[in-house]
């Protein structure tokens, strides 16, 4: 028997894209609000489950080609990357530096390189989740 | 550079992270990893020296002083400790090239070995308790993996095993640190003692040293908390298992010689003779068993748990001599075990058998072999000139200076009970008639002796100077009689 599954698919394609603005509010919100890379990560893969809920693993991989366990190394590259660039400065590891800047659209924005190693969080916690949970769904 | 002392640490992880990208590479894995390995042995070696000039090196981590951020410290034993980790990381992964197989080299081998030592060396370094806590939790969870990749059944009935009995004791370590921080109301562990120093360790700080106690213990398997060691050691592959019985008991045993003479000095008629009379059973138990089995992997295991008896017995006698023999007896056992276990690995290849009466006349067809083994025995044992003897030496004048004449005699009769488990094996498998066994040409022997020689060369190096290195040993010990000492670098005072 073949199902239709019309509502949940359409439903998906539109709330994707709330749960992943979501994901980024709270990611960007981290450093004065609750939320940060954690959250903002597991919100990502909340997303993109739901992809895979609504349409099957070929057609996720399709559409959204990326290397998670890459992912996860880039993410790890990102955070101790921050950590290292102390190095240069020879200050002590981990040593963060900010400051304010005019942007273009955004006007003064206070911006901190924690957020980099937030980032590098980000990308470690989606890579993770999405190898787990593609793993355990791939294999019978 | 302020930032030498993390050097250890970082390598690794920097390195753990390059493997990832190269996944499938198996040649450009293995060059990667012994070269940044090589780099992190001479770190821990140039910090050594640095620490030997300078004194205890420290480093206050994101800038933030000392008790409110993460405070990492080097004194001369961790330093130590970190520089034998790098030694022994560097000989076992050179081992793997040519006996874990590809199938297990493709699935991240390498990378997890670094992470292993990342958590290893930080566990050494940290300064703050549950900076401690995180670290052995990068040791662990690197050590399940290693300890299930390659996916046979024995691995898998056995990781189960030491991942709930480690999951209950990571448990119980977040637990005790959750007592602690309710008591003093700080994680940095040179203000921790400062403030237990102030009140005077009262029954509530008491308990909490006796929790410390059963959660190190676990790690590092005293008795009577070993008895998920024998079946999880049994499992792995030889390198992984060098590995395991070199570090991670180790950094039990470590982490009670941090809490015990730096945390829980005040009150030590209670503490430290529970600790004694636990090593003393640890001792026994442990000679029982490696005389009773036939089989060369349990016998070595069992001699990792007479070794952990013997050094946390130094450790609970707080005099000058006991603490440097245990510190002295730790350096030696973590290289000695490491030999043992890589000879026994190919031993087991070349004969198919880790029952040692199938086989015999090993040493007509592997002179080189036979003789590594019987020097690392002798090393084991506490033959004089050999590695093994200043530690225990010292450990037991420890005993009678302290006036426990039953258990210096105790530690020392267990030296005969090592010497007897292994040397029956060198007797029976070694000598005897040649036709018992036969030349295994698929076994790169030569290649498999180099890292081991190599270990043993530094071993016996490690004995005949014990001269010279016990200029390291004594600033080791000086910071375990004087917590002052280890407080002051840390808070600046």
């Amino acid at each position: 028997m073949k199902t239709n599954d019309l509502i949940l698919q359409t439903a998906t394609k539109t709330v994707v894209f709330i749960i992943l603005l979501f994901a980024l509010h709270i990611f960007f919100a981290g450093h004065y609000y609750p939320g940060g890379g954690f959250v903002g990560g597991l919100l990502t893969s909340g997303a993109i489950v739901l992809l895979l809920l609504a349409f099957d693993v070929k057609t996720v991989k399709k559409s959204l080609p990326i290397n998670y366990r890459l992912m996860i190394a880039v993410g790890l590259l990102f955070a101790i990357g921050t950590a290292v660039g102390s190095f240069l400065f020879n200050v002590p590891l981990l040593t963060h530096a900010f400051g304010y800047f005019t942007l273009p659209l955004l006007g003064k924005t206070s911006l901190h390189t924690a957020v980099l190693f937030d980032i590098g969080v980000y990308l470690c916690v989606v890579g993770a989740t999405m190898t787990i949970i593609e793993t355990i769904g791939v294999s019978e | 550079m302020i930032n030498l002392l993390i050097l250890p640490i970082i390598i690794p992880l920097l390195t753990a992270v390059i493997l990832m990208f190269f996944a499938k590479k198996v040649v450009i894995q293995r060059w990667i990893s012994a070269i940044s390995l090589s780099g992190t042995l001479i770190a821990s070696l140039i910090l050594i020296n640095k620490i030997d000039h300078d004194g205890i090196q420290t480093l206050n981590i994101g800038s933030w002083p000392a008790p409110f951020g993460i405070t990492l410290v080097s004194d001369m034993l961790s330093a130590l400790l970190v520089a034998t980790t790098s030694l022994i990381a560097l000989c076992s992964v050179i081992y793997s090239f040519y006996s874990i197989g590809k199938a297990r080299e493709n699935f991240y081998y390498y990378s997890i070995i670094q992470f292993l030592i990342v958590g290893v060396n930080g566990a050494f370094t940290t300064g703050d308790i549950f900076n401690m806590f995180v670290f052995f939790e990068v040791m662990l969870m690197s050590s399940y993996v290693l300890l299930v990749i390659g996916g046979t059944k024995i691995q898998l009935r056995e990781s189960i095993k030491y991942i709930l009995v480690n999951v209950t004791s990571s448990a119980l370590f977040v637990i005790t640190v959750g007592y602690l921080y309710s008591v003093v109301g700080t994680l940095n562990m040179a203000h921790i003692s400062e403030r237990i120093a102030e009140v005077d360790q009262p029954a509530i700080l008491t308990v909490i040293a006796v929790l410390f106690l059963i959660v190190f213990g676990l790690k590092g398997a005293i008795f009577p908390l070993y008895f998920w060691l024998p079946g999880a050691y049994y499992a792995p592959p030889a390198p992984v298992m060098a590995l395991f019985g070199a570090l991670l008991t180790k950094v039990g045993v470590y982490s009670i010689m941090r809490t015990y003479t730096l945390f829980f000095y005040h009150d030590t008629g209670f503490t430290h003779e529970i600790l004694a009379v636990l090593a003393l059973l640890t001792v026994i138990l442990g000679s029982i068993a490696a005389i009773a089995y036939k089989d060369i992997k349990k016998i070595v295991i069992y001699n990792i748990i007479i070794a952990i008896g013997v050094i946390v017995y130094g450790i609970a006698m707080m005099n000058s001599d006991g603490l440097s023999g245990a510190v002295f007896y730790l350096v030696h056992d973590m290289i000695i075990k490491a030999v043992l276990f890589l000879l026994v690995g190919i031993i087991i290849a070349i004969t198919g058998s880790s029952d040692y009466r199938k086989y015999s006349g090993l040493i007509r067809h592997y002179p080189i072999l036979g003789w590594t083994f019987f020097i690392a025995v002798l090393a084991l044992a506490g033959i004089p000139p050999l590695s093994g003897f200043v530690g225990k030496l010292l450990i037991a004048s420890g005993g009678f200076a302290a006036g426990d004449a039953v258990g210096a005699l105790i530690i020392l009769l267990s030296s005969l009970f090592v010497l007897y488990s292994l040397m029956r094996v060198f007797l029976n498998s070694f000598w005897g008639d040649p036709a018992g066994s036969s030349v295994n040409k698929d076994i790169p022997v030569g290649k498999l002796l180099i890292p081991v020689i190599a270990l043993v060369v530094v071993a016996v190096f490690y004995g005949v100077c014990s001269e010279w290195i016990n200029g390291y040993i004594i600033q080791a010990t000086e910071v375990l009689m004087q917590p002052e000492i280890y407080i002051k670098a840390v808070l600046n005072r």
